[in-house]
C-alpha cells in the first residue's frame, strides 16, 4: 500500500472517492440506459412511422403522361396525332447573367422584346434549378436560329413535349373536337390524380366523347429529391429503391369518317355557311360530318389568347357552332318523301292518282292562298311527279287530308323531334310539331290551338317543324335502307396502341319503321330518282356513274306575305332561304345517305345540289373503280 | 501442429514490444485502443456524412494526428508539472477569452475564434481543461467535505470563464466548461445540504440566465419542448434527426445509404448531428456499438482515476473521464430528442473544431497522472 501523501486521512479519502466513483458509474449507466431506451423507442417502436416520413422526404412522384390515342379515319388515315413541339426552357442557376441572356434572346427574336421584363420576373419567381419554359412552340426556323447561337446561352435549351396535332387543319373539326388546357369546368368530370401530368383534355367531338379511352393511363416515376427539392440522380452511395410505372397509351380511335369525302365536302362548302352530313345506311357510320365555317383545332392546344377566343366566339359566321348537330332548320321540301310515304301508308293517296296543281292551294272554305314555291304551276301530277318536281300544292292537299296527328305519328320513327343518339355530345332535338306539342309549347290558350293552315305548311316542311342536318341525314338513311335504321356513330373501332389489337364497336340498330310495303318505298324512290332526271335536281345528277335518289329543299328564313313573291335579290343575304339537298346512292344498294345544307344558299338545287354531287362522287367513284372489272383498271394500277 | 505455437509465440513477443513502447510513452493501452476505435468508427461515418469528401477526411486525420501528438506530449508531463501549470494555464485562457470577447464586441456578433494565421483556435476549448485543472489544484489541499468558503472560491473559478464564454455567445461550450468544473467539485465531495442549496441557486440562476438568453437560444429550448410547433424553422433539426434515426431501424439503411443524410434533409450532418447519420445508416446496432465504445473509454478512464493516489490526480482524472461522458450524452441526447439542441459536437466523431485536440490532450493528462502514480506513491 502506498504511504500517506498529506496530513489528511488518505485511507478514508480514498474510500469516499471510490464510493463517489461507484455513484458516478451508476449514473453513467443510468444515462446510457435512458439513451438506449430512447433509441429503442425511435428505431424499433416508431420505426415504421419514421421510415414513412423519410420516404416522403426523399422521393417526389413525377407523373409520366400517357400518349393520347390517335384518331384515324375509316381507311386508317390520320386525323389527329401527337407531335413533338419545341419549347425554349431556361434554368436560372445555369445562366451566368439573366438580363443579358434574355436580351440576347430577344435580339435573336426568339422571345418578344417587350416581354423580357415579364419573363425575367417569371423566371425569378421559380426556383433556380427549375426549367422554366420561356417560349412555346418554336418554328423550325427559330430552332435553327437558336442552334447556331446556342453556345452563347448556357442554361437555355430546347425541350420537346408532345402536343396534339391535326394534320388536316380544320378538317372535320366539329366531329373531332379539339384538346385544350384543362380548365376549371373540366375538373368535376376527371379523376384528378389520374390526370396528374396531363395538361390537355378533349373538348367537343370525339376528343371529348372518348376522352377516357384516348387519355390512357398516366405512369409515374419516383424521383430522388434532396432537401432543397432538387431532383438528383444519386447522392453518395445512396442507391434507393425507387418505384415507377410505365404509362399506358390511350386507345387509337377508328372513325367512320371518310377523309376523301370529308375533304370534298369541306372544299365544296368553303366560303359558305353550311353542313354536309353523310351516313352509311347499312350501319349508321357517319361518313362525312362537315360544318362550315370551322376553326383550327390546333389553336387551342397552343394556348389561345383571350382576344383570339373572343374573335372566334363573336364571329358572325359562328365557327365554333356545330351546325350539323346543333343547327335546327325547317326541313323544307326535303321532308316530302316521308310525307308521301305517310300518305301511301295511310291510304290517303294512291300512287297513280293525280292532283291538279294550279299554283295555289286553298283550304276548303278559305280564300287564303297557299302558294307554289317557285315553279309556278305543275298541272296534273301524281305522287312520283310531285316528289320529282317538288309540287307544293300536291303536298298541301296531302297534308291537309292526313291531318297533323297522322303526320307526326308517322314521322316520329324516322328520328324527328329527338336526338339521333350520335356518339358525340351537343345534339339538338329539333321540333316535330303536333297538337300535343303545341299545347305544351305555348302558354296562352289561344296560341295552343292547332290551325289547319299549320298542317298545310307542315306538308312542305315549313312552319313549326325544325330538324338538325344530322336528323335529316338519319331520315335519308332510314328511307334508303327501306325502314331499317341505326344510331349514327363516329367511332367504329378502337385499337390498342401498344398491341395493335383492334376492337370493333358494333353498330347500334334502332327500331325499324314497320309496315311499309316494298311498292310504297319504290314509288318514293322513283320520285326521288325523278328529281335527279327530270325534276328539281336535274343538273345535279347529270352524267353520274351511279343512280341517285335525291330531293331538293328550300327552307324559309324570312316569311313572305301571302300576296308577295319572294325575290332572292331583294332579300338581304342573311335572310335568304336555306338551301337543302338530300340524296342517297346508288339507289339499288345504297351506300351513302347524304344531306347538304347551305345557310342562306337560296334554292336547294343551285347551292346545295352541286356540293352533294361532289361528295357522292368523292365517296362512290373510288369504290366503283375498285369494284369494276379489272380489265381496264389493273394494268394501270400495276406499274 | 507446431505452426500455431510459433505464431502465438511471435504474437506474444509483439505484444510485449507494444507494451514496452506504451510504457515508455506513458500511454495506457486499453484506453488508447478504445479511443482509436472510436476515431476509426468516426472516420468511416464521416466519409459518408460528408458526402464522400476526402478533403474532410484528410483534415480530420490531420487533427487526429495533432491530437495524438498533444496526447503523447502531455502524457510525458509529471503530475507536479501539471499541478504547477494549472494556475498559469487558467490565467492565460481567461486572458485569451477576454481578447476574443473584446474583438467580438468590436466586430459585432458571435466571436469564438482566435485567428493565428495558420490555424484558427478557440480559447474556450482551453478552459475545458484549465478549469478542472485549477479546481482540482485548488481543492487538493482542502479538507473534505468542502466548506462554504471553499465552494464560493471554486464557484468563482468556474463561473468566470463560463460567463466569458457564454457572452460570446457560445452557450454549448460554456455549459461544458461549467459541467467540467462542477464534476470536479462533485467528485471532491459536497455535503448533501450544500448540494441542495446549490441546486436551488442553480435553478434560480437558470431562470435569471433565461432572461439573458438570445432569442435563438430560447427558441432552441422551446423547440426542444415541442418540435412539431415549427417544423420548418427551429424544429427542423430535431424532427429531421429523429426521422433519420427512426427510419434507420435496427440494422440501418447501410453505409452511405441514408436518404435523410445523403439528401441533406439532416442539417449539420457531419458536425453536431453526425450521431443521427450513424442511426440512419447503421441502425440501433451501430449506435449501440458506438455507445459501448464510449462507455469502454469512460470506464477505463474512471478505472485509471481510481488507481491514482493523490487528490489532485483523482479529482482531475475522474472529472475528465466524466466530462467526456457528459459530452457524449449531451450530444446523443440532443440528436435523439432527449435534450434541447445545444451546439455540442460528438466527441472524436464530429467534424471540425479544436475539440479533437483538447479531448485527446485531456486523455493525455489522464495517462500522465496514471503512469506517473508510482512516482508519487514511492
Amino acid at each position: 500500500m502506498a504511504g500517506p501523501v498529506s496530513i489528511k486521512n488518505p485511507q478514508r479519502e480514498q474510500h469516499a472517492f471510490q464510493r463517489r466513483i461507484v455513484l458516478a458509474v451508476s449514473l453513467v449507466a443510468v444515462a446510457a440506459v435512458v439513451l438506449a431506451g430512447r433509441l429503442f423507442l425511435l428505431q424499433v417502436l416508431r420505426h415504421d412511422y419514421y421510415l414513412q416520413l423519410s420516404q416522403g422526404n426523399r422521393a417526389r412522384l413525377e407523373p409520366i403522361p400517357a400518349n393520347r390515342g390517335l384518331i384515324l379515319d375509316r381507311n386508317g388515315k390520320v386525323l389527329a396525332e401527337n407531335q413533338a413541339a419545341y419549347q425554349l426552357e431556361l434554368i436560372r442557376e445555369q445562366v451566368p447573367d439573366l438580363a443579358t441572356t434574355l436580351r440576347g434572346l430577344a435580339q435573336l427574336q426568339l422571345i418578344p422584346a417587350d416581354e423580357v421584363d415579364d419573363i425575367r420576373r417569371l423566371v425569378r419567381a421559380r426556383r433556380g434549378f427549375e426549367a422554366v419554359p420561356i417560349r412555346l412552340r418554336m418554328s423550325e426556323e427559330e430552332i435553327a436560329r437558336f442552334a447556331v447561337h446556342r453556345h452563347q446561352f448556357p442554361g437555355v435549351d430546347i425541350r420537346t413535349r408532345l402536343t396534339r396535332f391535326y394534320p388536316n387543319g380544320d378538317l372535320a373539326v366539329h366531329a373531332l373536337g379539339y384538346v385544350a388546357a384543362i380548365g376549371e369546368a373540366d375538373l368535376p368530370r376527371i379523376d384528378r390524380s389520374a390526370y396528374a401530368g396531363t395538361t390537355l383534355i378533349g373538348k367537343l367531338g370525339v376528343e371529348s366523347a372518348r376522352e377516357k379511352e384516348l387519355h390512357g393511363t398516366n405512369g409515374f416515376r419516383e424521383v430522388l429529391v434532396n432537401a432543397q427539392g432538387r431532383s438528383v440522380q444519386a447522392q453518395g452511395g445512396l442507391a434507393p429503391d425507387l418505384r415507377s410505372r410505365a404509362p399506358k397509351a390511350g386507345a387509337d380511335l377508328i372513325l367512320s369518317l371518310d377523309l376523301v369525302a370529308q375533304q370534298a365536302a369541306e372544299q365544296a362548302l368553303r366560303g359558305r355557311r353550311g353542313v354536309v352530313v353523310a351516313l352509311d345506311p347499312a350501319n349508321g357510320d357517319v361518313l362525312v360530318l362537315a360544318s362550315q365555317p370551322g376553326f383550327d383545332p390546333g389553336l387551342f392546344g397552343r394556348g389561345l389568347t383571350r382576344a383570339e377566343y373572343r374573335n372566334l366566339e363573336t364571329d358572325i359566321d359562328r365557327p365554333l357552332f356545330n351546325r350539323a348537330l346543333r343547327g335546327t332548320y325547317p326541313p323544307g321540301s326535303t321532308v316530302k318523301p316521308v310525307i308521301a310515304l305517310a300518305g301511301l301508308h295511310n291510304g290517303t293517296v294512291s300512287p297513280e292518282s293525280s292532283r291538279f296543281c294550279s299554283g295555289e292551294y286553298y283550304l276548303p272554305g278559305s280564300s287564303k292562298p297557299f302558294r307554289e314555291g317557285r315553279s309556278g304551276r305543275h298541272g296534273a301530277v301524281n305522287l312520283e311527279d310531285a316528289i320529282a318536281v317538288s309540287c307544293d300544292v300536291y303536298f298541301y292537299g296531302l297534308a291537309n287530308q292526313l291531318g297533323v296527328d297522322n303526320i307526326a305519328e308517322f314521322l316520329a320513327p324516322f328520328g324527328y323531334g329527338k336526338p339521333t343518339g350520335i356518339d358525340i355530345a351537343g345534339e339538338q332535338s329539333g321540333i316535330l310539331p303536333s297538337r300535343e306539342w303545341k299545347k305544351k309549347r305555348f302558354k296562352r290558350r289561344q296560341d295552343q290551338v292547332w290551325f289547319p293552315g299549320e298542317t298545310v305548311n307542315f306538308g312542305i316542311g315549313q312552319g313549326y317543324m325544325t330538324v338538325t342536318p344530322m336528323q335529316q341525314a338519319h331520315m335519308v338513311a332510314t328511307v334508303a335502307s327501306r325502314g331499317r335504321s341505326f344510331k349514327p356513330r363516329l367511332v367504329t373501332g378502337m385499337r390498342n396502341a401498344e398491341t395493335g389489337q383492334a376492337t370493333v364497336v358494333a353498330p347500334q340498330a334502332l327500331p325499324t319503321v314497320e309496315g311499309i310495303p316494298e311498292a310504297d318505298w319504290n314509288h318514293v324512290f322513283n320520285g326521288m330518282m325523278g328529281t335527279m332526271t327530270r325534276g328539281t335536281g336535274r343538273g345535279v345528277g347529270n352524267g353520274a356513274a351511279y343512280s341517285i335518289a335525291g330531293k331538293t329543299g328550300t327552307a324559309q328564313v324570312f316569311s313572305v306575305g301571302a300576296n308577295e313573291k319572294y325575290v332572292e335579290k331583294n332579300v338581304s343575304e342573311r335572310l335568304r332561304d336555306h338551301s337543302w339537298f338530300i340524296a342517297f346512292a346508288p339507289v339499288e344498294k345504297p351506300r351513302i345517305a347524304l344531306v347538304v345544307l347551305v345557310e342562306n344558299g337560296g334554292f336547294g338545287a343551285s347551292a346545295a345540289g352541286p356540293i352533294a354531287r361532289k361528295v357522292l362522287d368523292a365517296y362512290l367513284l373510288p369504290q366503283l373503280v375498285a369494284a369494276a372489272p379489272a380489265v381496264t383498271a389493273a394494268p394501270q394500277a400495276k406499274p | 501442429m507446431s505452426f500455431p505455437q510459433v505464431e502465438s509465440r511471435s504474437a506474444r513477443r509483439t505484444l510485449t514490444i507494444a507494451t514496452r513502447i506504451l510504457l515508455a510513452l506513458k500511454l495506457d493501452g486499453p484506453l488508447l485502443i478504445g479511443l482509436a476505435m472510436v476515431a476509426c468508427y468516426g472516420l468511416i461515418v464521416l466519409y459518408s456524412a460528408s458526402g464522400q469528401n476526402s478533403d474532410m477526411i484528410l483534415r480530420t486525420l490531420l487533427r487526429m494526428g495533432l491530437g495524438a501528438a498533444a496526447m503523447v506530449a502531455v502524457a510525458q508531463l509529471r503530475p507536479n508539472t501539471l499541478r504547477n501549470a494549472a494556475p498559469w494555464l487558467y490565467a492565460g485562457g481567461v486572458l485569451l477569452l477576454l481578447v476574443v470577447d473584446a474583438s467580438g464586441y468590436i466586430g459585432k456578433g458571435a466571436q469564438r475564434w482566435l485567428d493565428l494565421g495558420f490555424i484558427r483556435f478557440q480559447p474556450s476549448e482551453i478552459m475545458k481543461i484549465a478549469v478542472p485543472m485549477l479546481v482540482a489544484w485548488y481543492l487538493q489541499e482542502r479538507p473534505l467535505p468542502l466548506g462554504l468558503g471553499t465552494l464560493a472560491v471554486t464557484a468563482a473559478i468556474i463561473l468566470v470563464p463560463v460567463g466569458l464564454t457564454a457572452i460570446q455567445p457560445d452557450l454549448g461550450t460554456a455549459l461544458l466548461i461549467l459541467i467540467g468544473g462542477a464534476l470536479v467539485v462533485l467528485m471532491a465531495g459536497v455535503p448533501l445540504l450544500v448540494l441542495a442549496a446549490l441546486a436551488l441557486v442553480g435553478m434560480s440562476s437558470a431562470w435569471f440566465g433565461w432572461t439573458l438568453l438570445h432569442d435563438y437560444q430560447r427558441q432552441r429550448v422551446f423547440t426542444f419542448i415541442d418540435p412539431q410547433n415549427d417544423p420548418l424553422g427551429a424544429g427542423y433539426h430535431i424532427i429531421q434527426s429523429q426521422i433519420a434515426i427512426g427510419s434507420g431501424g435496427v440494422f440501418g439503411k447501410g453505409w452511405m445509404n441514408g436518404s435523410q443524410s445523403q439528401l441533406e434533409y439532416l442539417p449539420e450532418r457531419h458536425t453536431d448531428f453526425i450521431f443521427a447519420v450513424i442511426g440512419e445508416e447503421f441502425g440501433l446496432l451501430g449506435m449501440l456499438v458506438l455507445v459501448m465504445l464510449y462507455l469502454f473509454v469512460v470506464g477505463r478512464a474512471l478505472y485509471l482515476a481510481t488507481q491514482m493516489q493523490d487528490t489532485f490526480a483523482r479529482l482531475l482524472g475522474s472529472s475528465l473521464a466524466l466530462t467526456f461522458f457528459v459530452y457524449v450524452f449531451i450530444n446523443t441526447g440532443m440528436v435523439c430528442g432527449l435534450l434541447p439542441v445545444v451546439g455540442v459536437p460528438l466527441p472524436l466523431v464530429s467534424y471540425g473544431g479544436t475539440s479533437m485536440v483538447t479531448l485527446l490532450a485531456g486523455f493525455g493528462i489522464l495517462m500522465a497522472l496514471y503512469s506517473h502514480r508510482k512516482l508519487v506513491g514511492s
